[in-house]
């Protein structure tokens, strides 16, 4: 055994104080960590400092420091004029503010503009916040009542007839033309080597066009009475809603339960008359306005907006068809979708610029607006279809077995069931897509029309205002208005997808 | 007695309704054969009203245009090219120009959006910040606005060639484009080409056997000294005996303009760097997804495997993070193709600017010459999609495995 009293060692003084640990919070603590950790890392900081450098000083100069901000000419935007190094010429800009937001819409009904813009943002708003309450009014409201209110508001022009007028018109139209095709493939007959089988079916159709004539025949025999009578587009609306209104309350289930579809029928028509009688639309309504004349921010909202409200229904009905059993629906929507989607928009728009006007009867002049329209909203649809195939996929297939376990049919479980899931799944993708439009919005100055972007390039050629910084001022300026609504749609899909994911965050 | 399982009936009826009108059967085809319907009589309506049309127009259908005179000039071309040239003629000048837009916009908007994704996934915050900003500003500007932020104000506002901007006195940037030594072929050119084939062929020869060892008996070969010898030391010898393969004539300013030289035209400056910026920003966040998807316990796995970092990375983070890539890097490269199609609007010679633009108004068939010029890049694409299917089903069957 040791001798365990003999005192080893017990150590006397108090040891020295080590130096505090290197901080690793607060500014100091950051600065250390994530900029200055190691002799690479510091070198790529003051790489970082030094690009950062020469970018944004040199922009704040020219944006702020150097930049003109009154004047009447080009003259007050020269160098030697200003007596330094000129920046930005804003008043360049000042000058040019109505034709970039308006294009040439006469100066006298812009209000109609505004009151379209302050109408657009009044509808959109509500609906882009999910806590407020009336989704689906309001939706109703932005995808089908704006755009025709806003037509008759920018375009102005009134209306003749109502419903009735105009399914007997296209009516009318298809009969003509199936009889059309009956004669030709009859005189074909006559010269050709393929023996009675045209003939035959030449005279099916013409048959076929004479009974859908006569089955027609009521309605266009109303139609005219109507045309003749004192008011026709009241009458024709009075008649329109009680048919409509008539037939949603059978449908609706008589009268055990179809009280709310009447109800629901009755108010719509209200608010259809109502619009009606507020833009005066039976007296011709507001003074027309061409659509040549349209032009800057005007332009490129009007693009977006019906693109994107256009492109819904033709994507949801391609990714539903894509999704089909049916043979010959499902090869037509993928032969659609990779169409539209193999082709550059532009060839798209070039396409819808000269080759549509081929393909519609030559006393049937398209507009170039519409045009460019039509063919902006088949491009954006093919894509709009496979961002809501994916969100069909993300359903759970067990959710369209329980409904046909309830015994819903294929229509109502995909309108119930399915494609509000799937709609809900991938508002962040539409979102996207509507960035993506509203970025491709800008190719339609190629084909002669004066968005944002055209009206600016437009400008440039104003020999009162060319100095060396204008273009840099221009797209300076442009470039803020794109870059908000974009970065702003941008934000607010991550935010829609977060919210989505929530039960997913940890 | 015979276990085996009785066969299913044929079922004629049912198998005949399913392959006709698919799970919804009669109504199926019943809704086919309305569907026909609508669309052959909008088929016919369209041809119908085109005839009409054509013929009150007084233009001739048909592809017969294509052996006449084009008459006009196309400023850039990469196969000999005058005004007396058919539209043929016409039509592959813009195909080579589009063909060579996309292929260096896509060099540079690959390097870009590497060195992009590299910075943002740095951990020096400044970096990753300055990354983040260059993206988000790219991202959220319209392709058409970049080009002709660059072409009407960036390169328009460059000096006049007697005050070209010159780098290294051999590449000179002016308002006229930019000026670039010309190669000059010399005799020893096919020598050299001829080496450097050789030379490629023999590494992935060496490659084959290394692996061939590694995998069959475990044994590691090093060769990457052969490899450099036989890439670099081959053509180099060639060089030596035949002499260079190319010399570079360098731009001389001379009175107002430069001589000697190429002139690359300054459409095709603002073109490729819209295109390349653009597409190297949505590349930047492919990538970022790409290495970012690799899981964390991957690198550990590798470390504790005692495997070296760059070894990590080579062999199992990045075939990793390239699954994820390549798909969307690939229809970057396809949309990046398809937006050189914007080079209509600053006047640069492509495919749509020549063939759909101008042969368009000069001729008028519009349906022939639009469809040709839509058929181009639908060819292309449905190409790439069918190659990337190929590839999604490779990587499957790898990941079964």
């Amino acid at each position: 055994m040791t001798d365990i009293s003999a005192p080893s060692f017990v150590r006397q003084e108090l040891v020295a104080e080590r130096a505090a640990p290197a901080k690793t919070t607060g500014f100091i603590g950051f600065v250390r960590m994530r900029l200055l950790n190691s002799p690479g890392n510091i070198l790529l900081t003051i790489l970082g400092l030094l690009l950062a450098w020469y970018i944004v000083i040199p922009a704040i100069k020219f944006l702020l420091v150097d930049a003109i901000w009154t004047g009447k000419d080009r003259t007050a935007c020269l160098a030697d004029k200003a007596g330094h190094e000129v920046g930005a010429c804003w008043p360049y800009i000042q000058a040019k503010l109505t034709q970039l937001i308006y294009g040439f819409y006469p100066e006298a009904q812009r209000w109609r503009v505004n009151l379209t813009y302050g109408l657009g943002a009044a509808l959109l708003l509500p609906l882009l916040l999910p806590r407020l309450p009336a989704k689906g009014l309001n939706s109703g409201l932005f995808f089908f009542a704006f755009p025709v209110v806003a037509f008759f508001l920018l375009h102005g022009g009134g209306i003749a007839g109502f419903g009735v007028s105009w399914t007997a018109g296209l009516l009318q139209l298809f009969e003509q033309s199936i009889g059309g095709a009956g004669d030709l493939l009859v005189n074909l007959s006559k010269s050709s080597a393929f023996g009675p089988l045209p003939w035959v079916l030449g005279k099916l159709l013409v048959l076929f066009g004479l009974l859908i004539h006569w089955l027609i025949f009521p309605l266009t025999w109303l139609r005219d009475q109507l045309q003749l009578s004192s008011v026709p587009v009241w009458g024709d609306f009075l008649l329109t809603a009680v048919i409509v209104s008539a037939v949603l309350f059978v449908l609706g289930g008589g009268l055990r339960t179809g009280g709310r579809a009447l109800i629901g029928s009755l108010l719509t028509f209200a608010g259809i008359a109502a619009g009606i009688k507020l833009m005066g639309l039976d007296r011709g309504g507001f003074p027309i306005v061409d659509t040549r004349l349209w032009g800057g921010l005007l332009v490129t909202l009007v693009i977006a907006i019906t693109g994107i409200v256009a492109s819904m229904p033709i994507g949801i009905a391609l990714a539903l068809g894509r999704r089909s059993t049916i043979p010959l629906i499902r090869i037509f929507s993928i032969a659609f979708i990779e169409f539209w989607r193999g082709v550059p928009l532009i060839t798209v728009l070039f396409f819808a610029t000269y080759m549509l006007p081929l393909f519609v009867p030559g006393n049937f002049a398209v507009d170039g607006l519409l045009r460019a329209l039509i063919g902006v909203a088949i491009f954006t649809g093919a894509y709009m279809a496979e961002v809501i195939r994916g969100g069909l996929a993300a359903v759970a297939r067990g959710q369209a077995e329980a409904a046909s376990a309830l015994g819903l049919s294929w229509w109502k479980t995909t309108s119930l069931i399915v494609l509000p899931q799937a709609l809900r799944y991938v508002i962040p993708g539409i979102v996207n897509s509507f960035i993506s439009l509203f970025k491709d919005t800008s190719l339609v100055s190629i084909v002669a029309l004066f968005d944002l972007l055209g009206s600016l390039r437009a400008s440039f050629s104003d020999p009162n205002w060319s100095t060396p910084t204008t273009a840099f001022t221009g797209f300076a300026f442009a470039g803020m208005i794109y870059f908000v609504f974009c970065f702003g749609m941008s934000r607010y899909s991550l935010f829609v997808e977060n919210r989505l994911n929530a039960h997913r965050r940890h | 007695m015979s276990i085996a399982p009785r066969k299913p009936p044929l079922q004629f009826a049912l198998r005949l309704k399913r392959a006709l009108g698919g799970r919804a059967g009669w109504n199926g085809l019943a809704a086919q054969i309305a569907f026909a319907a609508i669309l052959a009589w909008i088929a016919y309506e369209i041809v119908a009203n085109a005839r009409t049309n054509l013929e009150t127009q007084h233009i001739a259908s048909g592809f017969g245009f294509l052996n006449y005179n084009a008459g006009f000039d196309v400023n850039q071309s990469l196969i000999a090219y005058n005004n007396s040239d058919t539209y043929w003629r016409v039509f592959f000048v813009g195909l080579l120009n589009t063909i060579l837009v996309s292929v260096i916009g896509i060099v540079f908007a690959t390097v870009i959006g590497f060195i992009v994704a590299l910075c943002r996934l740095s951990p020096n915050l400044l970096l990753s910040r300055i990354g983040g900003i260059y993206v988000e500003i790219i991202r959220n500007l319209p392709l058409l606005f970049q080009i002709l932020f660059w072409y009407l104000a960036v390169l328009a506002a460059l000096p006049a060639p007697r005050q070209s901007i010159s780098i290294f006195n051999t590449f000179f940037l002016n308002n006229r484009g930019l000026v670039v030594p010309q190669p000059v072929t010399e005799p020893g050119l096919y020598p050299f080409i001829a080496a450097l084939a050789v030379g490629i062929v023999l590494a992935l020869g060496l490659r084959r056997t290394a692996r061939r060892a590694l995998f069959q008996r475990g044994q590691m070969i090093r060769i990457w000294p052969y490899v450099l010898g036989c890439l670099i030391g081959l053509p180099l010898v060639s060089m030596l005996i035949f002499g260079g393969p190319l010399q570079f004539e360098l731009p001389q300013l001379k009175g107002f303009n430069f001589a000697g030289g190429a002139r690359i035209i300054p459409e095709f400056v603002a073109l490729t760097v819209a295109l390349s910026t653009y597409t190297g920003a949505f590349i930047a966040e492919i990538v970022r997804a790409g290495v970012m998807s690799v899981h964390k316990g991957q690198m550990e796995a590798g470390s504790s495997l005692g495997l070296s970092r760059a070894a990590t990375l080579r062999l199992i983070v990045v075939p990793q993070a390239m699954r994820v890539i390549v798909p969307p890097l690939t229809s970057q490269y396809l949309n990046l193709t398809k937006n050189s199609s914007l080079a209509v609007a600053i006047g640069y010679p492509d495919l749509v600017s020549v063939f759909a633009g101008t042969a368009v108004s000069q001729t008028g068939q519009a349906i022939e010459i639009i469809a040709m010029t839509m058929g181009v890049y639908l060819l292309l694409s449905l190409t790439t999609s069918a190659l990337m299917s190929v590839y999604g089903w490779r990587i499957n069957r790898s990941m079964a495995a």
